[in-house]
Parts: structure tokens; C-alpha cells; sequence
């Protein structure tokens, strides 16, 4: 057997690592994706005081900060069983479109979309944001840095810091907004919602006019049969930042909704002795390892898992361009992995359009920021599960408090986490692909990079439990002899 | 003159330090006209055999963001620092080990046992565990101790925050621009403590009349922290941030590491908030209401060594 290493693979959040194993015909039998490390925030969040873990989790992550602040923050509201003010919860929700608005370009313009826009056969030293700069102009790469900012800078102004920020507080938040404040975040939202829609002009341009990209996004070999999840409101539409949880099986059916509590009922995790990263699965239909179908447990989460379990969206432009993702494909759920940039961007225009609302909102620059907990004291702290759409896909928190509203265990199940079983089922689709025998190049090996990047996938998230970021690619004969890697 | 060459790396970081170069915006362009970036793995796609193929001293600078905590990290701290000619801790991280460097308090196998085998979630019958070498694929070690930068390979200067503050980013580069580093093991940061810019500082040394936590009370915005109650680290950390967690009505928790003077950040706030507790009730309150009140600190360790434990005198919880 030959065995082919891609370490660390790049452009993405956090460290990763890809395995390829060939048989004697010289074809992939098996490609596993690997996440080197680990940090064990479940175990060193023991002991700690609750209001501080809205800080501590957001360092799981300096990219989705954002997403760990505010689903601790939820968990504590649960723990205290204290809901935030109408006020609190809209500053809540129009942090969280900042976050989305910076996340989603920082995908498109520098992770994942420099693979269409620069292009699949570019050679690696172009397929970057500079490669995008030079292709497209420096106009729009000024307009890149510039909104990519706007969507960091309405984080700093409603959290403090944008990486990393301090607002989250059970029952409410630390921090208002003042008149000036909301014109700015206001002329901000404005100017990333004309960008949005600009990105997904850029979109249809380039890659979806292009016959050889068509091809690829219909591409059945790219297709995967899975169960998907996400956060939906009352009407089943898109929410990130509250809702229940929407599960939907391979043919598109709802398979299950429930609660955030309610979420150990559900999913359970995997352990794998070749990764540090857990595989989670429905409990309902079990793990049957790394398959597809109905009869796996596997699922996936994120913008493309969010548009297979909703009903439409809420926001009247980010609809019209649902609507033509669904019309291009024919049908629900939508099942190729290149789709997830589409839905990327129709969440970015979401973004913007659903932070312009909340910032229209009357009263916005009011005071009414917090509910203390029952008797202005620590109450009786309990148990707590708080769920938001992290800009990767589902994120749970889970705490236990002690008298002392200290605490006493946590778990966490975390956007890419939830991906892993997916990603892996993709490598293994591009290595089939684009390995071919005695035909290994640098680029074919950049090719199945290509296919964990639709998902955006974070292993610094991922690796709560552990950390490190890279990915390596190795590549082994029969006998299991090393033959080739990257890097 | 010719370009320089920087890197960029992250250890066990959580990104953020990564987007604060982002951050820089528009001046990124400024770096690039600069300097050419020759590894910078979250944006570029340049392998580890690439760097390991770099001669000695190839990179004029690398950013080294995130702490040491496994044999692969280990191995790219080494590699870059043969490499490169200035190395710089980037980050609170690779600074002081910061928040994951809170898994000091517990060991190796703790953390192992709980996020593989105790979880709620996690269905594992039969107790396996991630291995280093497992049907020939290898993970590398997941070390008992989280380390600063500096305990693994020789560090030239300290950029700290986290993630650090774009003005203290900007001013680096500008120094490296223009060849105007100071000497070696500087920390490219203001020398002053946080108490200096902060708005609500009341200019006098204060009186902490109780411990009061976060979760309790809504602070006054104009009000000393301190004075109303709430730890914060402002009187021990250096200042850089332009106090934007204390603007936000959120207390200093010391993520710029400690002044200049100051070796052990805790153990220096804790001797802070000791002078001044119950100052002006020292002499007719009772000792076990002095007591009561130390009791009130909950979870000391995580409070004043938040950012720092890795690199404090007690840097990894003792065991008998």
C-alpha cells in the first residue's frame, strides 16, 4: 500500500494533517484527515468563576471568538436561569452579524475562495489573497481589507474587543451603544451589504459562468449523502444566534428538532485513536464509522447544512439568492461540497441585512442592558446548554456550576467537530479524484486541499481539546513505505 | 534596499493572533512592500519541508504566535528559530502561556481521561485514547505542561496581548522598518501600568471595601473597578491596549503580562489587593472577617494567573 502526507495543510484555521493510503493498483483506498493537537479546555475550565468562561472559551478560538463568547454566554443565562433584556438579546444578535460579516469574507477573500477565484490549476504561490489582489485589482482588495475591518470594528464597538471580546454577561451585557455609535455601525452595515452583494457578483462571474466550475459544483463524485443540522427560528428559517435545532435526514425530511438542553439526548461522539479531534454522530442512527447514507450517523453542519435545514430566509435579498442556489441545483438538500461558498455568501448577505434591522431598531441606544440574577446575589446556580450557529456550524456549550457559581464540568461539542466525519468523506472524494496512479503532483495534492476548505473548517475549534494549527498530506505504497508529502 | 523575509507561525494559539495581523488592514500593504512573507501557513501554501529547506538565518523575522504544547510545536519552535534571525514571541501565548496554559493545573492524563472518556457526549466503549503511533499513522505528544516560547528556544523580543493590540503591531514594524529595535529581550510595549490611561483611575491609591464578583453587580463605568469591588488587574499589568475591556465595562484581567518590575504577575496583583482591602477597617474588623473576606477571592489561580501561569514561579500545579 502507498501512503501520501499533505502536513500541515494551509489556509485554513488551526492545524491539520491529511493521510492518503493507495492500494496495489495504485488507488485511494482510504484518506483520513488528522488534527495534531489538543488543549483540554474541558478539563481546565474545571474550577474556574462562571463569568469568566464567556473569556476563557473565547480562546478556543480567536477567529469564531465571537460564536464561544455568546454560546457561554447563553449557557450561563441557562445556569442562572436568567433571560437577557429585549435590548441585551438585539446587541447580542448584532455582535454576532459582525461576526458572521468578518468570518464569511475572511473565508471567501483569503482561506477557501482564492481556490475559484485565483483557480483550481494556479500554482500555489498565486492561490492566495495577493493572488485575488493581483487578478481582480487592488481596488477590490482595498474593499476587501476595508469590510473585512467594518465587520471586526462593529464587533469592537458592541464587545469590547473584537478578537476576544468582554460583553457577554449572564442576563444581559456590559455594554450599550450611544447614538453616534449606531450611525457608524449603521453606515458600516450599509456599505458590507453593497459588498456582500458585489462578492456574489464576483461569484456568478467567475465561477458560476465558468462551464469547467459548473461542472465541479454538479459534479455527482462531490456529492455526499448525510443528515443535516443547524439553528432554525419559529419558522424554521435561518438563525444564528437562537432557535432550536433542526435535523434533517439525507432525502431533506425533518429527522428531529430539540431544545439546545436537550441536545445529550441526540449527539454522541466517537473517539478515534489516529486524531485528536472526536467524530460526533445522531445518536438516533448510531456510528457506523466513516460512511455516508442514511444508515450513518454522520452529519454536517455549517452555512450549506443551514440552507438544507431551512425553510427559506428571513431577510428579502439574502432570499432572492437562496432562491437561485436551489434553482441551479433542482433540488433539497443540496448535497455538493462546493455549494458551501455559495451558501457562505448568502449568509454574508444575511448578515448584513438582518444587523441593518437590529440596528434600526427603536430603542437600540437604550440602557436597559442587564437583569441581575434573583436577588441581586448568585442565586442557585445549576446547569446550563447554550447553542449558537458558530460561522462554521453548530456550537454547544454545556456547563455545571457549584454553590459557588464556580465550574464544576464542562463539555463542549464545537462547530468543526461536528464537521469531521464530513470532511474526512470529502478528502477521500477529491483524493479518488485527482490521484490517479504514478500521477502524484504538487498540485493534485493541493487539489484535495480544495475539498476541506468548502467546509472552512477551524481546528483551533476543533482542538479545544487539543492545539496546534497545521495539516500534512503523506502518501504511502502498499507495504506502507512512505512515497511522498507535503510539505 | 532588498526586502526583508517574515514568517508567520501559530503553536497552540487560538487564531487570534493571526487575525490581529489582519487587523493592521490596509498597512498590511505596508508589510508587503516591506517584506516578503516566506511562511505563513493560515494564508499561504508553504509546507514544513519548505521551511526545514530554508538555510540558517534565511528569515530576517518570524512572528511565533500560540504556546509549546506538543513534540510538533516543539520541533517548528527549533526550526524556526535556527532559521530566522530575530525571533518574536507574537502574542500572549508564546508570552507568558496565557489561557490554555491554565491545563498546568491539571495533568496530562486528567485532561485525557476527561475529554476522551468522561464527557457526556462522548460514547467510547472501550476507553480508547488518541495514540502517537497508531497503524502507522503518528500524532505527535501531547505534553504534561503547557511552555512559553522562551522555556523552549531563545526569544529575541516579546509582542504581548492577546491578541496584541494593532498599535503595539504597527510600532513593531516600524521599528524593524527602520532598524530601530531596542536591545534584545525588550517587550515592545509601553513600561507603564494600565492604572496610568485608565479613565476611571482615580489618581490616588484606593480602598477596596469588599470582593465583589462580576455576576453580582452592574460597576459603575465612572467608578475604579477596585474601589467598587471588582479585581482588576490594572495596577500590575502594562498598559498598550488603550484600556478597550475597561471601556467596555469589564475589568483588567492582565492579557499585556506584567510591568516591567513585576516577575510574578499574580503574585504581585495579590499582594496589590491585599494593601488594599478593608484598608480603612483594618484595625476594628475582626481577623475572621479579614478572613471572610480573603474567602470571598473565588478561584484564585484562574483570577490572577490568568494569562500567565506557564510562566510564573509555580509554573505547573505540584503533586505529592
Amino acid at each position: 500500500m502507498r501512503r501520501i502526507t499533505i502536513d500541515p495543510i494551509t489556509r485554513l484555521e488551526g492545524h491539520g494533517k491529511i493521510e492518503i493510503f493507495l492500494n496495489e493498483k495504485g488507488e485511494v483506498e482510504n484518506a483520513l484527515l488528522q488534527v495534531p493537537e489538543l488543549r483540554g479546555f474541558e478539563k481546565f475550565c474545571e474550577g474556574r468563576k462562571a463569568e469568566d468562561m464567556p473569556q476563557l472559551t473565547s480562546r478556543i478560538c480567536g477567529v469564531c471568538p465571537v460564536a464561544h463568547h455568546m454560546a457561554a454566554t447563553k449557557a450561563l443565562d441557562a445556569c442562572f436561569g436568567i433571560k437577557p433584556t429585549p435590548l441585551a438579546k438585539k446587541l447580542r444578535e448584532l455582535l454576532y452579524c459582525g461576526y458572521i460579516i468578518y468570518d464569511h469574507i475572511l473565508h471567501f477573500y483569503f482561506l477557501g475562495g482564492p481556490d475559484l477565484l485565483v483557480g483550481f490549476q494556479a500554482e500555489r504561490e498565486k492561490r492566495n489573497i495577493f493572488g485575488i489582489i493581483e487578478k481582480v485589482g487592488k481596488e477590490l482588495g482595498l474593499e476587501v481589507i476595508k469590510h473585512r475591518a467594518y465587520g471586526q470594528l462593529i464587533t469592537e464597538i458592541l464587545g469590547g474587543k473584537a478578537t476576544h471580546p468582554v460583553c457577554g454577561i449572564p442576563g444581559g451585557v456590559t455594554k450599550g451603544i450611544s447614538e453616534e455609535e449606531k450611525k457608524r455601525i449603521e453606515d458600516m452595515l450599509l456599505s458590507c451589504k453593497d459588498f456582500a452583494s458585489k462578492t456574489l457578483e464576483i461569484f456568478h462571474n467567475l465561477v458560476l459562468s465558468n462551464p469547467e466550475y459548473v461542472r465541479i459544483f454538479k459534479n455527482e463524485n462531490f456529492s455526499l449523502d448525510l443528515y443535516n443540522m443547524g439553528l432554525v427560528d419559529e419558522n424554521n428559517q435561518l438563525n444564528f444566534y437562537d432557535g432550536e435545532v433542526r435535523v434533517t435526514t439525507p432525502e431533506g425530511k425533518e429527522f428531529i428538532k430539540f431544545a439546545p438542553q436537550d441536545y445529550l439526548n441526540h449527539i454522541q461522539e466517537a473517539v478515534v485513536e489516529w486524531s485528536y479531534v472526536k467524530i460526533p454522530f445522531l445518536k438516533e442512527v448510531g456510528f457506523k464509522g466513516l460512511v455516508p447514507g442514511k444508515e450513518s450517523g454522520l452529519y454536517r453542519v455549517g452555512p450549506l447544512a443551514r440552507i438544507n435545514v431551512s425553510e427559506g430566509i428571513a431577510t428579502q435579498e439574502a432570499n432572492k439568492e437562496y432562491e437561485r442556489l436551489l434553482s441551479f441545483y433542482g433540488k433539497k438538500p443540496i448535497t455538493n461540497v462546493f455549494a458551501y461558498h455559495w451558501a457562505r455568501l448568502i449568509e454574508l448577505l444575511y448578515a448584513c441585512e438582518r444587523g441593518l434591522e437590529l440596528i434600526r431598531e427603536e430603542g437600540i441606544t437604550g440602557s436597559d442592558l442587564r437583569n441581575l440574577p434573583a436577588s441581586g446575589g448568585l442565586g442557585k446556580p445549576k446547569e446550563g446548554v447554550g447553542i449558537v450557529e458558530a460561522a462554521r456550524g453548530t456550537l454547544i456549550h454545556h456547563y455545571k456550576l457549584d454553590e459557588k457559581a464556580l465550574i464544576k464540568e464542562v463539555n463542549l461539542i464545537v462547530a468543526t467537530t461536528n464537521n469531521k466525519g464530513a470532511i474526512n468523506l470529502s478528502i477521500q472524494q477529491g483524493a479518488r479524484e485527482y490521484i490517479k496512479r504514478d500521477e502524484i503532483t504538487e498540485n493534485s495534492l493541493n487539489l484535495i486541499e480544495i475539498f476541506f476548505r468548502c467546509y472552512d473548517p477551524c481546528f483551533a475549534c476543533a482542538s479545544h481539546s487539543f492545539a496546534s494549527p497545521s495539516l500534512t498530506f503523506a502518501i504511502y505504497d502498499a507495504q506502507r513505505n512512505l512515497i511522498a508529502s507535503l510539505p | 534596499m532588498a526586502k526583508l523575509k517574515f514568517a508567520f507561525y501559530w503553536a497552540a494559539s487560538c487564531g487570534g493572533c493571526e487575525i490581529a495581523v489582519l487587523d493592521i488592514n490596509e498597512k498590511i500593504l505596508d508589510v508587503i512592500a516591506l517584506a516578503d512573507i516566506v511562511f505563513w501557513p493560515v494564508a499561504l501554501d508553504v509546507k514544513y519541508k519548505d521551511v526545514e529547506n530554508f538555510p540558517q538565518g534565511f528569515i530576517d523575522v518570524t512572528f511565533f504566535n500560540g504556546s509549546v504544547r506538543n513534540s510538533e510545536q516543539e520541533h517548528l519552535a527549533k526550526v524556526l528559530r535556527e532559521k530566522s534571525k530575530i525571533l518574536i514571541a507574537f502574542g500572549s501565548c508564546a508570552h507568558k502561556g496565557c489561557i490554555p496554559g491554565l491545563a498546568n493545573l491539571f495533568s496530562r492524563e486528567e485532561i485525557l481521561e476527561r475529554i476522551y472518556k468522561n464527557t457526556p457526549s462522548t460514547n467510547n466503549p472501550k476507553g480508547i485514547l488518541p495514540k502517537t503511533e497508531f497503524e502507522n499513522l503518528t500524532l505527535p505528544e501531547f505534553y504534561e505542561q503547557v511552555f512559553p516560547l522562551d522555556k523552549v528556544v531563545p526569544v529575541d523580543y516579546y509582542l504581548p496581548g492577546c491578541p496584541p493590540p494593532t498599535n503595539l503591531i504597527i510600532e513593531a514594524v516600524e521599528k524593524i522598518a527602520q532598524g530601530k529595535l531596542p536591545e534584545k529581550g525588550s517587550v515592545l510595549a509601553p513600561v507603564k501600568a494600565l492604572c496610568e490611561d485608565c479613565a476611571r483611575n482615580p489618581k490616588e491609591a484606593k480602598k477596596m471595601p469588599d470582593i465583589k464578583r462580576m455576576i453580582e453587580i452592574s460597576p459603575d463605568p465612572k467608578k475604579c473597578f477596585l474601589e467598587e469591588g471588582v479585581i482588576c488587574l490594572g495596577p500590575v499589568t502594562r498598559s498598550g491596549c488603550q484600556t478597550r475591556c475597561i471601556n467596555a465595562n469589564w475589568p483588567c484581567t492582565g492579557c499585556l503580562g506584567p510591568t516591567p518590575e513585576v516577575f510574578d504577575q499574580g503574585a504581585k496583583a495579590i499582594s496589590a489587593i491585599a494593601s488594599i482591602l478593608a484598608l480603612d477597617k483594618e484595625k476594628s474588623l475582626p481577623e475572621e472577617e479579614l478572613d471572610r473576606m480573603i474567602e470571598k477571592i473565588s478561584d484564585p489561580v484562574g483570577t490572577f494567573y490568568m494569562y500567565s501561569l506557564p510562566s510564573s514561579l509555580i509554573p505547573k500545579r505540584r503533586r505529592r
